[in-house]
């Protein structure tokens, strides 16, 4: 191991470690303390974030074309590690207020954040699968986080049981693109995809492991398992799912397709704009008969995969490839901002035994804690794509790319199912401002402090997005 | 950052101080609410007016520039970009002017969430303003689709009955045009590396097919905004269940984005697919017109009867728009103000009796004139301005739109392909139609035998009382604009002529390359 290969995954070594020592102290903590956990946790993805940064700008290939350290995973990394931070600020309170409070919940969320992170990096399909195993394996164990509740106990084996099938999927893809090539770097692959004649088995190959990640992003067709996970896990891990597992799936995603298989984009841009079409089609409308607020989230999650899919389209035009990579990273940062927003107000009132989660429970939030309905109203209106929100930003970065690629038509069903998506999150707004009701909310002063800083950064990015565009546009993949 | 320190940028964005200061008032100190919003408006009002001292009425360009590069990075070129010329000057003052009329209106009118209510307003006078200064069409789309959200909430929070519904439609129906607006814009901002309308004017040079789909993205957002029929049907829903200050704004000035936006957008960005479409946008402002009226005098609710006024009012703005000549678009400008006024007005006063009586049936009222006589009189001006009596300000737009569509049907004219001078001549019905409804509306009112209502309130507290002083210093203002419009109109024609010259002269440059 070069010191090469050990700078590459510098910030991952850091995290593995402080996980592994972290889940060791964690037994010497006492049991009505485990907030301890939680700030060590915390520091340790911080002190994580501050190594990623400073390795912005720098580019190492390490463990012979394996893993790498590029723009593009250290946005995704540092995005990553934000999600992460996030994901312990409002697991902090909720699982002390849940009975939920153990030591491994922080460290099994910081396995998973290694997971997703060496997904950014890696540039081996076998490392791929290794980062997926490793990032989702703790999530089924955080979705089940509720046991004996019987609904987060169906979520933690729906989850594995799909995951698994996902998985298997991926592995199968893997195969035949090594059948296919001879090898499973994703240089090689280009460079003996870009050569070869018959490329229907590396085809069926990417198919495949396009299907199993879909699975993980939450496509349509592979949307099943979402709505009732994301509902039956905890919230704060729903929260911290639905952020961090799209992330990593899609940054695995724009690099194995962007980077290795351009030569058959004539066959998966048509693939992926019929999934970027039905993925926004079906989350948008299923969502509008959603009462349960963590479904419609649910619900909107997929829709916004499929929002995201809509960069894919044009990943084979090497003219517009940049933009739109640039445009699915802004729009992953924009769609995990406002998630979590929105999934603070959500933890704030959620009452135990699953009460206060039906969109009718909102009703008068504006009469009795005007801050938090205002800040609902604000993630809302981001998740719509209406200024002034990040939201709405990152949509046009989108629909720029989708229009720089020429597919008008993507464009117009992608606005179409945008005026669909209003209808359902205005309700959640009709709800809180204009019916009457008395809501009570938890009060904890790392939640709110969470759902106040992305509701103020949810509207100031879309009024100074320049260095966040600079970044995302900086961070393209370097094709080979 | 000179940008901050420009004219238009304290007009547009002086109602966020306010916010501010809202924010630290107390929510039981309505009064103290009140007047902060009142002075916060009044103040915008004579920022606005400094600027018409400022403004160069014989400059037809594009002036008082606030300037900025704002999102220059990755391949974008979007500017924070205010500017005003001939064509907005005047719509930047009815917004400024009928904002602190709206406030004093809701006095006694809206007495829950008051401090919500001001903050909504002061948020859509910000919108408003913008929207008609914004060059940037970046810019631009965000301040139209803002103006959405706090119209949305006055609607929803303090509409009548209905108001969720009517909340809902309103805003729908809007967004379901301008995101095809906004795929027209990212069309425009891609091919020419720039999102400011004046240099994109400019570069021109946008195949004709091309331009008429651009065309009918923009139409389809303007088109509803307006609205044209047939896309009118979110209007009288929003009208009847808005609160009385939210239809003065709707019907005053959200109306008048849609047709600024085909003047501001349409006509010079895609001069080609204006001239194409002119005589069907016609067509379907005359049957807006009629339609508009028609249904106007089947309604069984004032408010209601306004609302749908409107849809043929607005008809003539459109008719006079499309005319494509000089005496067609100043008329259509001159109406806009007109309809803002006038129809205002209306709502104003269907307001005020409505805050006493609680009924807007026309059938419960009759008699009102001896109860009421300054109410009556006041009622009777607007009314006859509205229907376009010569003297009153609705008569001038209405003739010089008129002349323009008259001069378009004659050969060579935009509209002569298609019909020709029957375009004015129904049109001329429409004014004899509103003179139906709106006389209608009046002797039903006022004239006639006593109504029920007036015993029913009189049962219930002192009977119906005539306007109070508040009330009169609120509609006085906009009296006299319906009087100086109508008696001597020049100075308000001064101030758009340059503009529109340099718009026709856009026009008939492209109608020569036509293929």
């Amino acid at each position: 191991m070069t010191q090469a290969d050990f700078y590459t995954i510098l910030p991952l070594t850091i995290l593995t470690t402080w996980s592994c020592v972290l889940l060791l102290i964690d037994l010497f903590i006492p049991k009505d303390r485990k907030s301890i956990t939680a700030l060590l946790s915390a520091l340790g993805l911080a002190l994580t974030l501050g190594f990623t940064l400073s390795q912005i700008g720098r580019e190492v290939t390490g463990f012979s074309g394996m893993v790498v350290l590029d723009g593009f995973s250290t946005f995704v990394n540092a995005l990553l590690l934000v999600s992460g931070l996030l994901g312990v600020a409002l697991a902090y309170g909720y699982v002390k207020r849940m009975g939920l409070e153990r030591g491994e919940y922080y460290t099994l969320l910081l396995f998973s954040v290694t997971g997703m992170m060496l997904m950014a990096q890696a540039t081996d399909l076998i490392v791929v699968f290794l980062a997926l195993e490793l990032l989702s394996i703790p999530l089924y164990v955080l979705a089940a986080f509720a046991r004996p509740k019987v609904e987060s106990e169906e979520a933690g084996i729906k989850y594995f049981l799909l995951g698994a099938f996902s998985t298997g999927f991926v592995v199968y893809g893997i195969v035949l693109v090594f059948g296919a090539t001879g090898s499973t770097s994703l240089a090689a692959i280009f460079a003996s995809a870009s050569t070869g004649t018959s490329n229907l088995l590396l085809t069926i190959g990417a198919a495949l492991v396009l299907i199993g990640f879909g699975f993980k992003v939450a496509a349509v067709p592979f949307h099943m398992w979402t709505p009732d996970v994301y509902q039956g896990a905890p919230s704060a891990v729903t929260a911290f799912m639905s952020s961090g597992a799209k992330i990593a799936g899609f940054a695995a995603l724009l690099r194995v397709f962007a980077t290795a298989f351009p030569s058959i984009a004539v066959d998966m841009t048509d693939v992926f704009w019929a999934l970027a079409a039905l993925t926004m089609i079906v989350g948008n409308v299923v969502a509008i008969s959603q009462t349960d607020i963590k479904r419609l989230l649910a619900y909107s999650s997929i829709a916004h995969a499929g929002y995201i899919l809509m960069a894919f389209v044009p990943y084979g035009n090497p003219d517009v490839a940049p933009v739109s990579i640039a445009a699915g990273l802004f729009y992953l940062v924009s769609y995990a901002l406002t998630n979590f927003g929105a999934w603070g107000v959500v933890i704030a009132l959620e009452k135990s035994e699953g009460r206060g989660l039906n969109i009718a429970d909102y009703a008068g939030l504006a009469k009795r804690h005007p801050a938090l309905a205002a800040a609902m109203t604000i993630f809302m209106l981001s998740l719509i794509g209406l200024p002034p929100t990040v939201g709405l930003i990152g949509k046009f970065y989108l629909f720029r790319a989708v229009i720089d690629g020429g597919f008008y038509g993507l464009a117009v069903i992608g606005v179409l199912t945008s005026l669909i998506s209003a209808f359902y999150y205005l309700r959640v707004v009709v709800t809180m401002y204009m019916r009457d009701g008395s809501p009570t909310t938890e009060r904890e002063t790392w939640l709110d402090m969470t759902t106040g800083v992305m509701a103020i950064a949810t509207v100031a990015i879309s009024l100074v997005p320049q260095f966040l565009f600079t970044w995302a546009s900086s961070a393209v993949l370097k094709l080979f | 950052m000179e940008f901050l320190l420009q004219p238009l940028t304290f007009l547009t964005f002086f109602p966020l101080l306010g916010v501010l200061v809202l924010f630290f008032i107390p929510s039981d100190r309505k009064d103290m609410l009140r007047w902060t919003t009142l002075i916060t408006t009044l103040i915008t009002l004579a920022i606005s007016v400094w600027v018409l001292t400022i403004f160069n009425a014989s400059n037809p360009d594009l002036q008082l520039e606030a300037r900025y590069n704002w999102i220059q990075v990755a391949g974008w070129n979007i500017q924070y970009y205010l500017a005003v010329d001939g064509l907005s000057i005047l719509l930047v003052l009815l917004t400024t002017f009928l904002t602190p009329i709206s406030i004093l209106s809701t006095w006694t009118a809206v007495e829950e969430r008051v401090k919500d209510f001001m903050i909504f307003f002061l948020l859509l006078e910000v919108g408003m303003v913008g929207v008609f200064l914004a060059q940037d069409l970046f810019l631009f789309y965000i301040l139209w689709e803002f103006t959405l959200v706090p119209m949305y909430f006055l609607i929803g929070i303090w509409g009548g009955p209905r108001r969720i519904y009517a909340a809902l439609k309103f805003f729908l129906y809007t967004m379901a045009g301008s995101i095809l607006m906004l795929l027209a814009i990212l069309w425009l901002g891609i091919q020419g590396q720039t999102f400011s309308v004046p240099d994109l004017i400019t570069q021109g040079g946008i195949p004709a097919d091309v331009q008429i789909w651009l065309f009918l993205a923009f139409t389809a957002a303007f088109a509803i905004k307006v609205p044209m029929w047939p896309l009118h049907s979110w209007l009288p829903d929003a009208h009847v269940e808005a609160p009385t200050a939210g239809s003065v704004i709707l019907a005053g000035v959200l109306l008048k984005m849609g047709t600024y936006g085909f003047l501001r957008f349409n006509l010079p960005l895609f001069p080609q697919a204006s001239l194409q479409a002119a005589p069907w946008i016609a067509l379907f402002a005359v049957i807006g017109i009629i339609y508009g009226a028609a249904v106007s005098y089947a309604q069984a609710d004032v408010k209601k009867l306004v609302a749908y006024s409107s849809v043929s009012h607005l008809g003539f703005v459109m008719l006079g728009l499309f005319a494509l000549n000089p005496q067609g678009i100043a008329g259509a400008i001159l109406q806009m103000i007109n309809h803002g006024l006038s129809t205002g007005a209306l709502f104003l006063l269907v307001g005020m009796i409505y805050e006493q009586t609680h009924t807007r049936e026309l059938k419960v009222y009759g008699g009102l004139w001896k109860i009421t006589p300054i109410f009556g009189t006041i009622m009777l001006i607007v009314a006859l301005s509205s229907m376009g009596l010569p003297g009153l300000n609705g008569f001038v737009g209405e003739f010089v739109i008129l002349l323009g569509a008259w001069g378009a049907g004659m050969p060579g004219g935009a509209l002569s392909a298609f019909g020709g001078v029957w375009f004015a001549g129904i049109a001329a019905v429409g004014i004899i139609m509103a003179a139906v409804y709106i006389l209608y509306m009046f002797q039903k009112m006022f004239l006639g035998p006593q109504g029920e209502i007036v015993d029913e309130v009189k049962r219930h507290g002192h009977g119906i009382r005539d306007l109070n002083w508040r009330e009169i210093a609120t509609i006085a203002p906009i009296l006299i604009f319906i009087f100086w419009i109508g008696l001597y109109p020049a100075p308000f024609f001064n101030l758009m002529a340059p503009a529109v010259d340099k718009l026709v002269a856009t026009l008939q440059t492209a109608a020569l390359t036509m293929p």
